[in-house]
C-alpha cells in the first residue's frame, strides 16, 4: 500500500506510468459508481488527471483520461446523485476562477486582493439584463432578456467589462510596489461591492442589499428536446444541473488551455522575469507595463465570464458574495495548489471547494446531530451533555480559520504548493547545482 | 454648514487618535520588519473584545466604572501585546527562518494570521457565551456632558478617549526618543544588520516592537468599544484598513506621521460623513463613509507613495 501511495506521489511529481494511470483512471471511476454520494470520487478523478497531465506525461493519454472522467464517468455517476453536478459546477467556476488569479498572482506575481470585485462586474453584467432589474432605469419593459443567444451575448460582455475594469485598474495600479498594490486592489474590491451594495438608490441599478432575484438561465428546450427524441423524459429542471456542469467543465479546460498558453507565450517567460526581479526584467528590455496590464485584464475576463455563469447557475446576485473572504477563498486555492502552477490550482480548487462545501458542511451536520440527540458523553470522570453543545460551534461558518491556517502552514512549510511550477522546480535544481544555495537567492 | 464645523473637528479628533494608535502598530512594524502586518486589524479586535470581557464580568459588580475602564485598557493591552508577540513568534519568525525571498510571503501569511485570528475570537467567544457580538454597557458617568461650548458638547467618554489616545502616544514618543529600546528599535529599523553588529539582538528587538505596537492597538481597540458600544470578532477590519491609509498617509515607518496621519483621516472621514449628504442633497449619503478611506488611499498610493511627510523610496539594486 505505501508503494503504491510513493509511486501515485512520484506519478504527481511527473514521472507517470501508462499502467499505473489506467489503473488509477479505473480506480477513480470505481470510487464514483460505488460511493456516489461522497465527493471523494471526484477527488480522486482530478487527483488521476493530475498525474496524467504531468510534465513528462504524454498529451493524449492526459486528454483522454481527462474526457473519460470528468465528460463520462462524473454525469455518468452524477445521475444517481445530482449533487455530484452541484459539486462538480463548484469546482468547475472555482478552477476557471483559480485560474485567471493564478495569471496575475502566479504568473506575474502581483498579488490582487479585489479579485471578487471582478467577478461581481461580471455577475451584475447579467444579472441586471437578465432580470425585471434593468426596467427600473430603461424604461419600455424590455426585460428580462430571456434566451440562450442574450446570455451568451452578456457573457461575453461580462468578460470585456471586465477585462476593461482591470485595465482601468492596473493603469494607475500596477506602478506601485507589490505590498501596495495589494491593499489597493483589496480596496478597489471593497469599492466595487459598497457600490453593488449602495446603488439602488438615487438610481436603482443593482437593487442594493436585497440583491437581484431571479435571473434568467440560459434555455436548455433543446436538451430536454433532444433526450425527449432519445426516449428519455425529462424536464428543464433535471437537465440545468448536467448543463451547468458541463458549462462550467468547459469553461475551466478554457481557462487551462489558455493558461497554458499563455505560459508558454513571450507573455509568460515575461510574467516570470518580472516576478522574479522587476528591474532586471525592465533593464533587458521586457516590456513591464505592457505586460502586467495583460495579465491584470486577463484575469480579470476570467472572473468577469464565470461571474455571469455563476449568476445564470444561482438565479440570485447579491453583494454578500463578492466580499474580502471571496477574494481570499479564491487565494487560498492558488496557493495550496501552487503558485504558477496549471495543474496545481486546478487541484487546489478542488480540495478548498469539497472542503468548503462538504467536508465542512458535514462537520456542521454531525455537530447539530450530535445535539439534537442529547447523548450523554462519559470519558471517566467527566460527562459531558452533548445537548449543551453551544449553536455557534458550527464548522461550515469556521471557513475562515480553516484557510487562515492553510495559508500560514503553507506559507511556512511549503511556499510553492502541493504541486509546484515545473518551471520553478527545474530553477530550483539548477540553482542548487550551480551555487550551492536555493535557486531563489533574491535576498 | 459652518455651525457643524467644531464638532466635525472635535467628532474627527476623537475618531482620529484612535486610527493615531492602530496606525503606530502598523508603522512600527514596517519600520523594524518593512511588512504590512495586516493581522494588526485583529490584535486591535482582540484588545476590544478583552475590554468588553472585562466589562462585562465586572460592570454588575458594581465596581466605579472609572475603574472598570482603567481595568479594561490594561487588560485591553496586555491581551492584544501577548497576542501580538505570539503572532510574531509563530508566524513571521519561521518565515524570517527559512522562507523564500518572494516579498509577497509574509504578507500572504498576514492575511492568513488576521483570517485565523477572526475565527479564534469568534470560536471562544462562541463556546464561552454562545454569541459573538458583544456590547459595552453605557455607562451613565461615561455621557455625561463634560462641558457644552459653541455648540460642542464634550461628553466625559470623548474626553477620555482624548486623554487615554494623547497620553499614550506622548508615552510612545519617549519611549522610542530617549530609552535604550527606543535606541534599540530605531536601529534595527534603519539597519537590522548593522544593529546587529552592534550587540543588538533583531529577534528580541522585533518581538518588543510587536509587543510596543500591539498594546497600543488593544488599548485603541478598548477605546472604541466605549466610543461605538458594539464589538465582535469582524470589527477590526475597516478600522485597520483605515489605519493602514493613516499610517501611509504619514508616511510609513514615521511615528509622528503616523499620529498626524491618524488625525487627518478621522476628520476627513467625519467631515466626508456630514458634508457628503449636504452636498449631494441626500444623493450619496454617509453609506459612502468607508470609501472614502480607501479614495483617499488609492489617490495617495498614486501620487504620493511616500507619504505627506516622506521622502520618496529608490528601489537599489
Amino acid at each position: 500500500m505505501m508503494a503504491f501511495l510513493r509511486k501515485q506521489v512520484a506519478g504527481l511529481a511527473g514521472e507517470p506510468s501508462k499502467p499505473l494511470l489506467a489503473a488509477g483512471a479505473l480506480a477513480a471511476f470505481l470510487v464514483l459508481v460505488a460511493a456516489p454520494r461522497s465527493s471523494l470520487g471526484l477527488l480522486f478523478a482530478i487527483l488521476v488527471l493530475m498525474a496524467a497531465t504531468g510534465r513528462n506525461a504524454p498529451r493524449k493519454t492526459g486528454l483522454v483520461i481527462g474526457a473519460l472522467l470528468l465528460g463520462i464517468a462524473v454525469p455518468a455517476a452524477g445521475l444517481r446523485n445530482s449533487f455530484l453536478f452541484e459539486l462538480g459546477t463548484q469546482v468547475g467556476i472555482y478552477a476557471a476562477l483559480a485560474l485567471g488569479l493564478n495569471i496575475v498572482v502566479g504568473m506575474a506575481g502581483l498579488l490582487d486582493l479585489g479579485y471578487a470585485g471582478f467577478f461581481a462586474i461580471g455577475a451584475y453584467t447579467w444579472a441586471i439584463f437578465g432580470s425585471p432589474q434593468a426596467n427600473q432605469f430603461i424604461p419600455g419593459g424590455h426585460f428580462p432578456l430571456a434566451g440562450s443567444p442574450w446570455f451568451f451575448l452578456f457573457a461575453g460582455i461580462a468578460v470585456i467589462l471586465a477585462a476593461i475594469a482591470g485595465t482601468l485598474v492596473g493603469l494607475p495600479a500596477l506602478r506601485l510596489r507589490g505590498d501596495y498594490l495589494a491593499i489597493v486592489t483589496l480596496g478597489l474590491g471593497q469599492a466595487i461591492r459598497l457600490m453593488a451594495n449602495n446603488l439602488d438608490h438615487p438610481l436603482n441599478i443593482t437593487n442594493g442589499p436585497q440583491g437581484i432575484s431571479p435571473v434568467e438561465r440560459p434555455s436548455v428546450d433543446f436538451l430536454v428536446a433532444g433526450l425527449r427524441r432519445l426516449g428519455v423524459q425529462a424536464d428543464a429542471g433535471d437537465v440545468y444541473p448536467i448543463f451547468f456542469y458541463f458549462i462550467a467543465l468547459l469553461a475551466a479546460c478554457a481557462a487551462a488551455a489558455i493558461s497554458t498558453a499563455l505560459d508558454r507565450s513571450k507573455f509568460g517567460r515575461a510574467w516570470v522575469a518580472i516576478r522574479e526581479d522587476e528591474i532586471a526584467a525592465r533593464s533587458v528590455g521586457v516590456p513591464v507595463m505592457r505586460a502586467k496590464m495583460l495579465a491584470f485584464a486577463t484575469g480579470a475576463a476570467f472572473s468577469g465570464l464565470m461571474g455571469a455563469v455563476f449568476a445564470a447557475k444561482q438565479t440570485f446576485v447579491s453583494p454578500e458574495s463578492f466580499t474580502f473572504l471571496q477574494s481570499i477563498t479564491v487565494l487560498v486555492m492558488v496557493l495550496l495548489g501552487g503558485m504558477g502552477s496549471i495543474r496545481g490550482v486546478v487541484f487546489g480548487a478542488a480540495i478548498v471547494t469539497v472542503l468548503n462545501i462538504e467536508v465542512l458542511k458535514n462537520f456542521s451536520d454531525f455537530l447539530s446531530g450530535l445535539r439534537q440527540s442529547g447523548q450523554v458523553i462519559n470519558l471517566l470522570f467527566w460527562q459531558y451533555d452533548c445537548s449543551r453543545l453551544p449553536t455557534q460551534l458550527e464548522p461550515a461558518k469556521y471557513e475562515r480559520m480553516v484557510f487562515g491556517l492553510i495559508v500560514i502552514l503553507m506559507m511556512i512549510f511549503r511556499p510553492g504548493g502541493m504541486i509546484p511550477e515545473a518551471r520553478h522546480c527545474m530553477e530550483m535544481k539548477t540553482g542548487a547545482d550551480s551555487d550551492g544555495r536555493n535557486g531563489n537567492a533574491q535576498r | 454648514m459652518l455651525e457643524i464645523l467644531p464638532g466635525v473637528i472635535v467628532e474627527g479628533a476623537l475618531l482620529g487618535s484612535v486610527y493615531a494608535m492602530v496606525a503606530l502598530g502598523y508603522t512600527m512594524v514596517y519600520g523594524v520588519l518593512g511588512l504590512i502586518n495586516f493581522a494588526h486589524s485583529e490584535i486591535f479586535m482582540i484588545g476590544a473584545i478583552t475590554g468588553a470581557e472585562v466589562f462585562r464580568h465586572l460592570a454588575p459588580v458594581g465596581f466605579n466604572p472609572f475603574l472598570i475602564l482603567a481595568a479594561a485598557l490594561a487588560a485591553g493591552a496586555a491581551s492584544a501585546g501577548c497576542a501580538a508577540v505570539a503572532v510574531e513568534r509563530f508566524a513571521y519568525r519561521p518565515l524570517r527562518r527559512h522562507g523564500s525571498g518572494n516579498r509577497l510571503v509574509p504578507l500572504i501569511t498576514a492575511i492568513g494570521v488576521s483570517f485565523l485570528l477572526q475565527d479564534l475570537v469568534r470560536l471562544v467567544e462562541g463556546i464561552w457565551h454562545n454569541e459573538f457580538y458583544i456590547s459595552y454597557p453605557s455607562t451613565a458617568a461615561f455621557e455625561r456632558d463634560l462641558f457644552s461650548w459653541a455648540g460642542v458638547n464634550l461628553q466625559i467618554k470623548s474626553a477620555i478617549v482624548i486623554t487615554v489616545a494623547v497620553g499614550m502616544m506622548a508615552g510612545l514618543t519617549l519611549l522610542v526618543e530617549k530609552t535604550r529600546l527606543g535606541r534599540a528599535i530605531r536601529a534595527v529599523a534603519q539597519d537590522s544588520q548593522a544593529a546587529s553588529l552592534m550587540g543588538v539582538d533583531p529577534d528580541a528587538i522585533i518581538s518588543r516592537t510587536f509587543l510596543v505596537g500591539g498594546s497600543l492597538g488593544g488599548a485603541a481597540g478598548v477605546l472604541f468599544g466605549i466610543m461605538f458600544a458594539q464589538v465582535n470578532p469582524f470589527v477590526g477590519f475597516m478600522p485597520g484598513i483605515k489605519a493602514f491609509t493613516a499610517a501611509v498617509l504619514g508616511g510609513i515607518g514615521s511615528i509622528p506621521g503616523a499620529m498626524a496621519g491618524g488625525m487627518v483621516l478621522g476628520i476627513v472621514e467625519t467631515a466626508g460623513a456630514a458634508y457628503l449628504p449636504l452636498a449631494t442633497g441626500g444623493a450619496v449619503g454617509s453609506e459612502y463613509t468607508d470609501l472614502l478611506a480607501f479614495v483617499v488611499l488609492v489617490l495617495l498610493l498614486f501620487f504620493r507613495p511616500q507619504g505627506l511627510f516622506g521622502k520618496p523610496e529608490i528601489d537599489k539594486v
